[in-house]
């Protein structure tokens, strides 16, 4: 790297910066993967110079990791990203802000105790021998809040400002640093309607400045009216990108819509409905629900979708007593849950399997053994003391089920392939011979062949009576899985299909509800 | 696609074994240095070896053994009790002076019993109201510290009036002080339940990941509380043993001084401050490794001053070791892998890159 920079060598920051401006940037088979996941493969794509590109597509399709890559924040595994046809090295955010390059996050990431303008040029104040200039900085402030037409005041503290106000700072942060390009994660997720329409028009300008912007969401409708091409993502794959004008709603819905996981699935046995309740919330009120209900029968399977932010990971969470209910109560077999806790749940024989095994399911460190009998430990053991014994034995049986290599189940289980991980949570889950299952992503970044097992294990559980609530962000599963899937939007249920309703279309188009178009669903 | 499944059916091993390295050292670590150093200390000095100088080693650090045991309970379930000096202070006078009036037993009873109370508000500081341990169980030591001030006004309390106070630490069992043998009891006993019961596979899942322990049904608040509360009771032990043994208590005997050698014990053993990992005998090895050195120097007659830096420097490497292999190990990953694929096709400078879309 210190030889002297030949013509082709990467362009690290430090040197004249190349025009991002004129030239605008190149994606040139960018791959990523985590784990046995391929993030993204191969991806080739072109961001004119002033324009608004969008990035489409479902949870998981990679939108997020491409715009990571763009801002530096990840580093793709093969392929590059070049700027007038030369290829360019960003290793960090800051390299990439170098170029060029700003990120406004899904999460706002301003100081909140800092004032507005103190926010708009952290890191890169006016100053001489390390002391701010604060003169200059109020000038330059001046400046760029002129310029932006953006009505807010320098001094106020970030703390006191609600989330659209926020954003702006953001923007004028990247427009501070002479950004050219400005890469958006969902801008929009967490905005009322009103505060939405401003940043679009906030937008708007950046792009008539020269800016381009890369829009990254879901909101179908955000993006038909606010972008200038989109590029449509699915399984870490490009499958087209086109100029908006040409793309339709429904045109963008087929082209999310992933291929069809049929062959994965085992058959599906119909549930009796006489069958009893086992486990219900009633009109349950929490951060992030809204008054939902939901009902599981023995013996069945019942799906729950959602964009993320739809409360459909609340509601498992809630019902497993790990979100305070401020509101509302859980039912388990007809009868009430006083107070409800993790413990108490596990205690009336719901079992859960938690959305993300690293934060709140696994301990990484501990053996394969400790894991998986965490929640049973009462069973094999005699005045609290564990006998080695029985432990091993109901182990030993439980990971012969799920097919988990037995030699190393004292062996950590961080040193387990994802796939295999999940199944030390099922079987934690079913040690306890759960009457009621609450599983949460259940195949989140695991292989196929694993994601199969867990479709047979979850489909034979369901036929030895265990009642599942099966939350996913996968349409396909859901369709495949389930007997009935709810589709939640803003902490409601928006439609509840059943039967040959059950598509992967009808899911999209019920969880994009308002965004997409008001009461669509279940008059067609 | 494929070649994943294939690998999961072998069972993946997701990580590079380099990282193993400092992991396995951490596992086995302390033993080897210690074994080596008793060795040396043996060929150099003629006095090391003798049951005299061992049993007299074991003695002076029963307090520091019984006080360290429980500290792992409290390391593992992730919180740190830096009141324990204070407490082994406070539970010595208050039973010392119990003691001038009152029978011994109801002495030693009352002394333990205070420090199951500080052990109790420190568990309700860490442990319902989330305050960080570290500046909870700070402050509580300067509480308790002023406590004990008050009790003895400053004074020494003396009880060569009361001998059956010394039994707790004085009484010979097969030519071993029963200073040495209350503290191998407490490290075996809390050792035990460490490794074998349901409480110690509680502790290891709240410090190691308190979210999935809640979410797995265990008790979190609980379970921290009773650590707490255990290493209460023994820091008041670990003051009670000393007392007896020299039939006086004194409100400034212990503090930092004792606070630092025990959690220099438990890290130098081993045991992990982020939690979730570790194990009693560990910091029993820790315990006795540092005492070899202080023991080493003196039979020796090495310059004490150099015994500080050694002490310092140990365990600054305890800590250390892991950190810094992982950092190198990222140096190395990073000079394997550049972030961008070397070879730039000559194509870069044809003009133009137009995108194959959606192939």
């Amino acid at each position: 790297m210190t030889v002297a920079v030949q013509v082709r060598s990467p362009v690290t920051h430090g040197e004249a910066r190349p025009s991002l401006r004129s030239a605008g940037l190149d994606l040139i088979g960018i791959s990523k993967r985590f784990g046995g996941v391929h993030a993204l493969n191969d991806i080739n794509l072109r961001i004119a110079p002033g324009t608004i590109h969008a990035l489409i597509g479902e949870n998981g399709a990679g939108k997020s990791t491409l715009g990571k890559v763009i801002s530096g924040v990840l580093q793709p595994d093969r392929g590059h990203i070049a700027i007038c046809n030369r290829p360019v090295l960003l290793r960090s955010p800051r390299e990439a802000l170098a170029m060029g390059i700003a990120t406004i996050e899904q999460e706002v990431s301003l100081a909140p105790n800092l004032s507005v303008q103190d926010n708009v040029f952290l890191g890169a104040e006016p100053r001489r021998a390390g002391i701010i200039n604060r003169r200059g900085l109020r000038r330059l402030w001046q400046e760029t809040i002129a310029d932006s037409g953006f009505h807010l005041t320098g001094s106020e503290l970030v703390k006191g400002l609600p989330l659209g106000p926020r954003q702006q700072v953001e923007i004028l942060r990247a427009i501070s640093r002479q950004a050219d390009l400005i890469v958006m994660d969902e801008p929009t997720a967490a905005l009322g309607r009103d505060e939405s329409r401003a940043l679009h028009r906030d937008i708007r300008k950046l792009r008539d400045g020269g800016v381009a912007v890369l829009v990254i969401s879901h909101f179908i409708k955000e993006v038909l009216a606010l972008a200038d091409s989109v590029t449509v993502l699915r399984d870490g794959r490009i499958v087209r990108t086109a100029p908006a004008r040409e793309e339709t709603e429904r045109s963008l819905i087929e082209a999310m819509l992933g291929r069809p996981l049929s062959s994965v699935f085992p058959k599906k046995t119909p549930a009796p409905k006489s069958h009893s309740v086992l486990l219900e919330g009633r009109e349950l009120v929490a951060s992030g629900l809204d008054g939902i209900s939901v009902e599981v029968r023995a013996g069945e399977i019942v799906g729950v979708a959602g964009l993320d932010g739809s409360g459909r990971i609340e509601l498992g969470r809630a019902l497993f007593g790990e979100l305070p209910l401020a509101s509302g109560s859980i039912r388990v077999a007809g009868s009430p849950v006083a107070m409800p806790t993790p413990r108490k749940l596990i205690r009336r024989g719901v079992s859960v399997i938690p959305p993300s095994r690293r934060d709140d399911g696994l301990f990484l460190h501990r053996s394969i053994l400790e894991n998986a009998t965490i929640s049973c430990l009462a069973e094999i053991s005699r005045a609290g003391v564990i006998r080695r014994r029985a432990e091993t034995r109901k182990v030993a049986h439980m990971l012969a089920q799920l097919d988990v290599p037995l030699q190393r189940c004292r062996d950590a289980v961080a040193t387990l392939s994802g796939g295999n991980q999940q199944k030390v949570l099922f079987a934690r889950a079913m040690m306890r011979d759960p009457v009621a299952l609450i599983a949460i992503e259940p195949t989140r970044g695991i292989d196929i062949g694993a994601k199969a097992s867990i479709y047979s294990l979850l489909a034979s559980l369901a036929e030895s009576g265990v009642g599942i609530l099966l939350i996913s962000s996968e349409q396909e599963e859901l369709t495949g899985m389930a007997h009935r899937i709810l589709v939640m939007h803003q902490g409601r249920v928006s439609a509840e299909l059943s039967g040959p309703e059950m598509t992967e279309e009808r899911i999209l188009s019920a969880a994009f509800s308002n965004a997409l178009q008001p009461k669509v669903g279940r008059n067609d | 696609m494929i070649s994943s499944i294939r690998s999961d059916k072998h069972g993946l091993r997701a990580r590079p074994a380099l990282s193993d390295v400092p992991k396995t050292l951490r596992r086995s670590g302390i033993v080897l240095p210690f074994l080596a150093l008793a060795l040396v200390l043996t060929i150099t000095s003629s006095t090391f070896a003798t049951q005299a100088n061992l049993l007299n080693l074991l003695d002076q650090q029963s307090s520091v053994l019984i006080i360290a045991a429980a500290g792992t309970l409290v390391f593992i379930a992730g919180g740190l009790d830096l009141s324990v000096g204070a407490v082994y202070a406070l539970a010595a006078v208050i039973a010392g002076r119990i003691a001038q009036h009152e029978p011994v037993v109801v002495a030693m009873l009352a002394g333990v019993g205070v420090g199951v109370l500080v052990g109790f508000v420190n568990g309700f500081l860490a442990a319902v109201l989330e305050v960080n341990s570290l500046i909870a169980t700070l402050a509580m030591s300067f509480v308790v510290t002023g406590v004990a001030a008050l009790v003895t006004s400053g004074n020494s309390i003396t009880l060569y009036n009361r001998p059956s106070y010394g039994d707790l630490a004085q009484t010979h069992i097969l030519t071993v002080a029963s200073s040495t043998w209350v503290a191998l009891l407490v490290v075996v006993v809390l050792g035990l339940v460490l490794w074998r019961t349901v409480l110690g596979r509680h502790i290891y899942s709240v410090g190691g990941n308190p979210n999935a322990a809640r979410v797995a049904g265990v008790r979190v608040t609980a379970v921290r509380m009773t650590t707490f509360v255990l290493s209460g009771a023994a820091a008041a032990l670990g003051g009670l043993v000393d007392s007896s043994r020299v039939l006086s208590a004194q409100s400034s005997n212990g503090g930092d001084a004792l606070t630092f050698a025990v959690i220099a014990g438990i890290v130098v053993g081993g045991t992990s401050i982020k939690g979730g990992e570790g194990a009693v005998w560990r910091s029993f090895v820790g315990v006795i490794f540092l005492a070899l050195i202080a023991n080493g120097y003196n039979l020796l007659g090495l310059n004490p001053l150099y015994q500080q830096i050694t002490l310092g420097a140990l365990i600054l490497l305890a800590v250390g070791a892991e950190p810094a292999a992982r950092v190198i190990t990222q140096w190395r990953s990073l000079r394997r892998n550049p972030p961008v694929d070397s070879p730039v096709g000559s194509d870069i400078h044809g003009q133009s890159f137009i995108v194959p879309e959606g192939t």
